[in-house]
């Protein structure tokens, strides 16, 4: 019988099995941010251990950091007004330096959101198990990797002993076939997805995506399908390895060179799931049919395709459907039936991990280009992923387009994705979010989130509410 | 890590589906650096009627008293009744620490979040899963308005209800003997290291890539 590719990766890192289903992988590399690890540095101090393999270890601060250019422009993290944000991020930088971890700090150029740090530096390598104290790791898994999330007692167990106690998930193939219409993206791809098996649908499931709509995609639009994997309950998403992956991985600062890249290659080359392997699961959906996605609700379950409507309680089988659909309503202030192109949004955020790559600012661009904001639309955020991106961006003008058309561009950071630093949504105000969660609460108390794809956030931040970015009028 | 074994608690209940960590733990509270002092924010946006103020984060707070947690007849729960997915979202342990923090001990529902489930047993938190109809059962019980008193007994792997009746939950084995003893998960897999470097060393000769320095 032959192998997935997420059997190929366990059986390759596989320490030890035991008898009672609990196994030990040994983990290639860590990625580390300044929220889920100073408690694991702590417990490390206290326990008098050191990390295991320091170059397996590539910290960077993200989620707690200033987006504001003028605080940014500052040295080191004095300019970060927040008291409280501004120790967490030193000590960071405090733990780094006395464990001897690899950090790539706030002031460096290719600093950035972990999981875009990450691809761009080659940190992120095929055939790597990858783990992070955050739940988007499964980003990586994109490049063949096995990826996913840790708490931080995990993080503390990675940096102590370079595996995790973990046990083997059910193999669960997402196959996503035909081409993909105009304006559809790898975002519109994941949320159907999500809307078709629900947010606990792939709980203990390893989701491999493939099919031609998977394989048609870039590297970066790869990243953005396993990014939202965990948001089908997925700890880990995958792509097996092709012309595509290794285009992108070659010449990366981090990659291996010369004989070590031909070796590299060769064994990357045999990073797919085997002809005859056989999976727990499968879905199949025709990508072809698959409209630009819009979320309505508090789930990212919750979601319909642009010329959907919001549902009516009268469609849904049970109590406890109905009463989920109107709490959501009531916090997302909508009316049953309502058709999601009336929606108007005041607020609209392009970032965070799941969407704020250069191809992802380049589409949001090509739609704002000779438009302006929407008069009713009060802000719009633009967050390049890394220092990298948004110098690939200002050097092709995209800033000045953004700017030009009364929208913010920031530094690079999380930022309103979950809305730990200054940037939030303020209560009772509707975002256009490229992020990856739209749970009560998420991107500011009382906010009210609709996840869509770039370049639907980039039209509704000119159309002022939820349009087909292709019939957007010129 | 305390063991646990067997737990006699009151049951809260929140019925909703699909809790997220950002709902036990919303992200303001995790700028904190400590592992502590979360418990009194567990389900900050649903508890308090008041938003959080982070320039006066001592400040006195209304509580909401619509919410389960503040009722009075909930008093001194430790065991959290709630539905499907319990814990999804975010990998944020602090969500565990909260309701252990805030005197949780256990929480049932019908499935859990991969990664919640996980942390909740390194801080010493049981997550008990029992069937849907079940938890109806037992959500319909607390409806009444008659306090439900649980043992929750992991040793047998049981939930003993008042009427003397138990039902049956399993939990990984593994799992489920670390928590008895209160086992450390590192002091345990430390004891492998030989394992470990035995590994490391075959590990390398196949993928010596992986072990190049990282030049920051």
């Amino acid at each position: 019988m032959g192998l997935t590719l997420y059997d190929k990766l366990w059986d390759a890192h596989l320490v030890d099995q035991r008898d009672d289903g609990s196994a030990l992988i040994y983990i290639d590399r860590h990625l580390i941010h300044e929220v889920t690890s100073p408690q694991a540095f702590e417990g490390l101090r206290l326990a008098g251990r050191q990390p295991r393999r320091l170059h397996a270890n590539v910290a960077v601060p993200d989620h707690n950091v200033s987006t504001d250019p003028n605080e940014r422009a500052l040295a080191g993290y004095s300019g970060v007004a927040d008291a409280t944000s501004r120790l967490q991020l030193e000590t960071l930088n405090d733990n780094c330096n006395d464990f001897n971890i690899p950090l790539i700090d706030l002031a460096d150029q290719r600093q950035g959101i972990v999981h875009v740090m990450g691809p761009e530096q080659g940190a992120t390598l095929p055939g790597m198990t990858i783990v992070c104290g955050d739940s988007h790791t499964s980003t990586h898994g994109a490049f063949g990797a096995l990826a996913h999330g840790i708490g931080t007692s995990e993080v503390e167990h990675v940096l102590a002993t370079q595996c995790l106690l973990t046990q083997k998930m059910s193999n669960f193939r997402v196959l996503l076939e035909g081409d993909v219409q105009l304006g559809v993206s790898a975002k519109d791809l994941a949320l159907a997805v999500i809307g078709e098996i629900g947010t606990a649908g792939a709980t203990g499931c390893a989701v491999e995506f493939a099919g031609s709509a998977v394989t048609a995609l870039s590297m970066e639009g790869r990243m953005t399908l396993c990014n939202m994997a965990i948001e089908a309950g997925a700890r880990a998403g995958m792509i097996a390895v092709d012309e595509t992956t290794l285009e992108y991985v070659k010449d990366r600062p981090m990659a291996p060179r010369g004989a070590q890249w031909a070796l590299a290659e060769a064994y990357w080359q045999t990073l797919h799931s085997d002809d005859d392997a056989v999976f727990d699961r499968e879905l199949r959906l025709d990508a072809s049919k698959i409209e630009p996605q819009v979320t309505w609700g508090t789930s990212p379950e919750m979601v319909s395709s642009i010329n959907g409507r919001v549902p009516s309680q009268q469609s849904l089988p049970d109590e406890t459907s109905k009463k989920s659909l109107a709490r959501a309503l009531e916090y997302m202030g909508l009316e049953e039936g309502m058709a999601l192109t009336d929606i108007e949004v005041d607020m609209v955020f392009i970032g965070s991990c799941t969407n704020a790559r250069i191809e992802d600012m380049r589409v949001a661009a090509s739609i704002v280009q000779g438009r302006c904001k929407a008069a009713n639309v009060e802000r719009v955020l633009v967050v390049p992923g890394s220092g990298l991106v948004k110098a690939q961006a200002e050097a092709e003008g995209l800033d000045k387009i953004f700017e030009a058309a009364g929208m913010e561009w920031r530094a690079p950071g999380c930022s309103m994705c979950l809305a730990m630093n200054a940037d939030k949504l303020a209560p009772g105000k509707r975002c256009a979010s490229t992020s990856n969660r739209n749970f009560e609460g998420r991107q500011g108390s009382g906010g009210r989130t609709h996840l869509v794809s770039p370049a639907m956030a980039a039209t509704a931040a000119v159309a002022g509410r939820f349009v087909h970015p292709s019939t957007l009028e010129i | 890590m305390a063991p646990f074994t067997v737990h006699d608690g009151l049951v809260v209940p929140l019925d909703r589906s699909n809790v997220d960590t950002d709902l036990i733990i919303p992200k303001q509270f995790l700028k904190s650096i400590k592992r502590t002092g979360f418990g009194p924010n567990l389900f900050d946006e649903l508890r308090y009627s008041d938003a959080y103020d982070e320039l006066n984060p001592d400040g006195a707070r209304i509580s909401n008293p619509d919410f389960s947690l503040n009722k009075p007849e909930y008093a001194g729960a430790s065991i959290l009744l709630s539905r499907e997915n319990f814990g999804c979202g975010s990998s944020r342990e602090h969500a565990v620490w909260a309701l252990c923090q805030f005197g949780i001990q256990c929480v049932i529902a019908p499935s859990f979040a991969d990664i919640f489930k996980n942390n909740a047993f390194k801080s010493g938190l049981l997550p008990v899963e029992l069937p849907e109809a079940l938890v109806d059962n037992l959500f319909a019980h607390v409806s009444t308005g008659k306090p439900l008193n649980l043992s929750v007994d992991l040793n047998n792997e049981e939930v003993r209800l008042p009427s003397g009746e138990a039902v049956q939950f399993s939990v990984d084995p593994f799992r489920r003997q670390c928590l008895l003893k209160g086992l450390d998960d590192i002091g345990i897999t430390l004891e492998r290291v030989d394992a470990i470097a035995a590994f490391e060393d075959k590990h390398r000769g196949v993928q010596p890539w992986l072990f190049n320095e990282v030049v920051v």
